[in-house]
């Protein structure tokens, strides 16, 4: 409440009084995360990302001689909250350019105020292709769902020889609905079955009843395109009802979270995601070691790549457009070519997504384990 | 069959802690005529003192289970005591919609102060109790099943004792009756208002514990939805009805588990709410309640 009539009252008068104060001394990026509330882990994981870019950048300079001052809002992962704090960002910090979110419910939010505004905009790792579709000022450095639900599916069919899965969706969720679309899809056309499917909404805790029905359809694996509380929550319940055989997912499972929610019931699910802290190239493990310096010994997960390399490539563009106004800086993130980052190399398609390979994990004695890649 | 028996018991199960968030909700009214909105916000107050408790004793013994049941129903009783006392006492002459604004209040009062010193990321609630399956023809029972059954069911025989068989439990319906009547043969209404409150929050403090053993995964809004259930629960039983609300818990919770087994699962709550207004336009009163003529 308090936060609601703060965002409605403070602005304004702020604008009053600060009219014209300090004008163009750095460069204002704004970011808005999940930091608090039900997907806390992600918003934290991928600020910390973005921050240690923001704190880099700086101490070589900052960009175009100018220090670069990150401003970070929390929408508690409350949908409808995003849109003020956006807004906030925009009219009140003038802010050039707007980094976020994961969740992309909420990323679907606020792209059409930055679209509105001309402020680009870059999500680091929302994945349902819808995003990006909201105008020419959204972007993303992370893969889409079409891909991860094919790569997941051909992983279920493939590397797990499953033939008849059930699917478990989050209606709620955009992500979760576009995910189990595109893994039904490619599933069905490689000769797998979809035997029976389920539906969840978010903020649900009690799955047992759409468990009991997915048991008595007599499947051997459960495809659960969820977010990791309820991922957790679903395997725990699962394994209650002695259902042992593979449950797996795609990036939204990617938290410390799953496995302390989980605990032993995680042991043999799997989830797709964007990199792996296990791999050996020189780009990762100097990330690896940046960010465990900075974070207190932390080992940085997918999001907190894809929040880092969200930063650096927009610095990237800054630079090569060589000022900060929303039209040129939206043509030279567009023209963004082999960027090589702790994710792979980025590349901005025409419909303004990255193209990359993704990498299966698993869980295995509590803790996270590379199983293979998947090249796009 | 067997899917049919397990989806029984999993309503069953969640019934029973709507059935116990119900009888708060109920009994408040029985005596005072109002909602305690608050009431489902003692109910998250309840899962987080397990939560602190829980990391006292050690995990999976009975006895330690117990003791944070009891600890966390203790602690609630007194929390729902200082409620009434510091926000409903002053204005119990008052219209009853003033009532029911300042239980919205102290609802949100403790969501969001539970958000400052709780923070709003979910916990993960420790396992208290001992967890093991059991499994009968094709059944799966899970401990922490038979817990929330067993200890619903104990704690509301305890309940019907207090409220038919002692003292207290007479004046309470003496008070539910005629509040000024029973004040002119010298009951102290005060205590047995307070009393009630106190009962009716330790019950949502045991609900808290039994979900968060079910569903553990604890934040400062969890009580929201439990709540809006039970309050449906204690309406479709019959409000002010003690048996009334354990039937309308039981219910709401069984009638949910089966569809959302079914392929209308998005529907849950839709089809459950539907079913509390068929039930309604027939029996006006809830289930067990008696239908009164307001008289004028």
């Amino acid at each position: 409440m308090i936060k609601a009539l703060r965002s409605l009252f403070l602005p304004a008068l702020m604008a009053a009084v600060f009219t014209g104060a300090r004008a163009q001394d750095t460069v204002k990026i704004g970011e808005f995360a999940s930091l608090t509330g039900k997907e806390a882990a992600f918003g934290q994981s991928s600020h910390k990302g973005t921050l240690l870019a923001v704190e880099e950048l700086n101490a070589t300079g900052g960009i175009l001689g100018r220090q670069v001052e990150l401003i970070t809002e929390d929408n508690q992962s409350k949908q409808g909250e995003s849109a003020t704090i956006v807004k906030k960002l925009i009219s009140r910090d003038k802010i050039i350019a707007l980094l976020g979110e994961v969740a992309s419910g909420r990323s679907l939010e606020a792209a059409p105020i930055a679209q509105n505004y001309k402020i680009p905009m870059i999500s680091p790792s929302s994945t349902n292709p819808r995003v990006t579709e909201m105008g020419s000022y959204i972007f993303r450095v992370c893969f889409i769902d079409p891909f991860q639900g094919t790569a997941m599916a051909k992983f279920a069919k493939d590397s797990l020889h499953l033939k008849k899965v059930a699917l478990l969706t989050s209606v709620s969720s955009p992500y979760s609905v576009g995910l189990a679309k595109y893994f039904k899809e490619t599933f069905a056309a490689i000769g797998g079955e979809i035997t029976i499917e389920q539906k969840y909404s978010e903020g649900d805790k009690d799955f047992k009843a759409q468990l009991t029905a997915i048991k008595a359809a007599g499947v051997d694996g459960i495809f659960v395109p969820g977010y990791y509380t309820e991922a957790a929550l679903i395997s725990k319940q699962a394994r209650e009802l002695e259902l042992n055989f593979p449950i797996f997912g795609g990036d939204g499972w990617e938290a410390p979270q799953l496995i302390e929610i989980g605990g032993k019931a995680m042991e043999g699910t799997y989830y797709s995601t964007h990199y792996s802290p296990e791999n050996s190239s020189p780009a990762v493990q100097n990330f690896v070691k940046k960010f465990r310096a900075r974070f207190a010994g932390e080992t940085p997960d997918a999001m907190a790549a894809l929040g880092y390399d969200s930063a650096m490539v927009l610095a990237d563009a800054i630079k090569r457009a060589g000022t900060t106004d929303g039209p040129k800086l939206r043509a030279a993130l567009a023209a963004t070519r082999n960027y090589d980052g702790v994710t792979g190399r980025t590349t901005i398609d025409p419909h303004r997504n990255a193209t990359k390979a993704a990498v299966v994990i698993t869980v295995k004695d509590g803790q996270f384990k590379f199983v293979e890649s998947i090249a796009p | 069959m067997s899917e049919f028996l397990q989806q029984l018991l999993n309503g069953l199960s969640l019934g029973a802690i709507y059935a116990l968030i119900a009888l708060g909700y109920t009994m408040v009214y029985g005596v005072l005529r109002f909602i305690n909105f608050a009431h489902s916000d003692v109910f998250m107050v309840g899962a987080f003192i397990g939560y602190y408790m829980g990391k006292l004793v050690p995990e999976g013994t009975l006895w330690g289970g117990l003791a944070v049941l009891g600890v966390a129903m203790i602690g609630c009783a007194l929390l729902g005591m200082t409620i009434e006392r510091l926000a409903y006492r002053r204005l119990r002459s008052a219209p009853t919609l003033n009532v029911l604004i300042t239980a919205i209040g102290v609802s949100l009062l403790l969501e969001y102060t539970g958000q400052v010193f709780f923070g709003a990321a979910p916990r993960n609630f420790p396992a208290i109790f001992p967890v093991r399956n059991f499994q009968i023809g094709g059944v799966i029972i899970g401990s922490n099943q038979l817990i929330v059954i067993a200890v619903s069911v104990v704690l509301m025989i305890v309940l019907q004792l207090i409220v038919y068989r002692t003292r207290i439990g007479t004046a309470m319906r003496a008070v539910s009756l005629n509040p000024k009547a029973a004040v002119l043969m010298g009951v102290n209404n005060d205590v047995v208002i307070s009393f009630t409150f106190g009962l009716g929050s330790a019950l949502a403090a045991a609900g808290g514990i039994l979900y968060a053993l079910n569903y553990p995964s604890i934040d400062p809004l969890m009580g929201v939805m439990p709540g809006l259930k039970a309050f449906v629960a204690a309406i479709l039983g019959g409000i002010g009805n003690i048996p009334g609300a354990a039937l309308g818990g039981l219910i709401l919770g069984t009638v949910e588990t089966f569809v959302s087994g079914s392929q209308w699962s998005t529907y849950k709550d839709a089809i459950a709410f539907a079913i509390l207004i068929i039930i309604l336009l027939f029996r006006p009163a809830g289930l067990l309640g008696r239908f009164t003529v307001e008289k004028v």
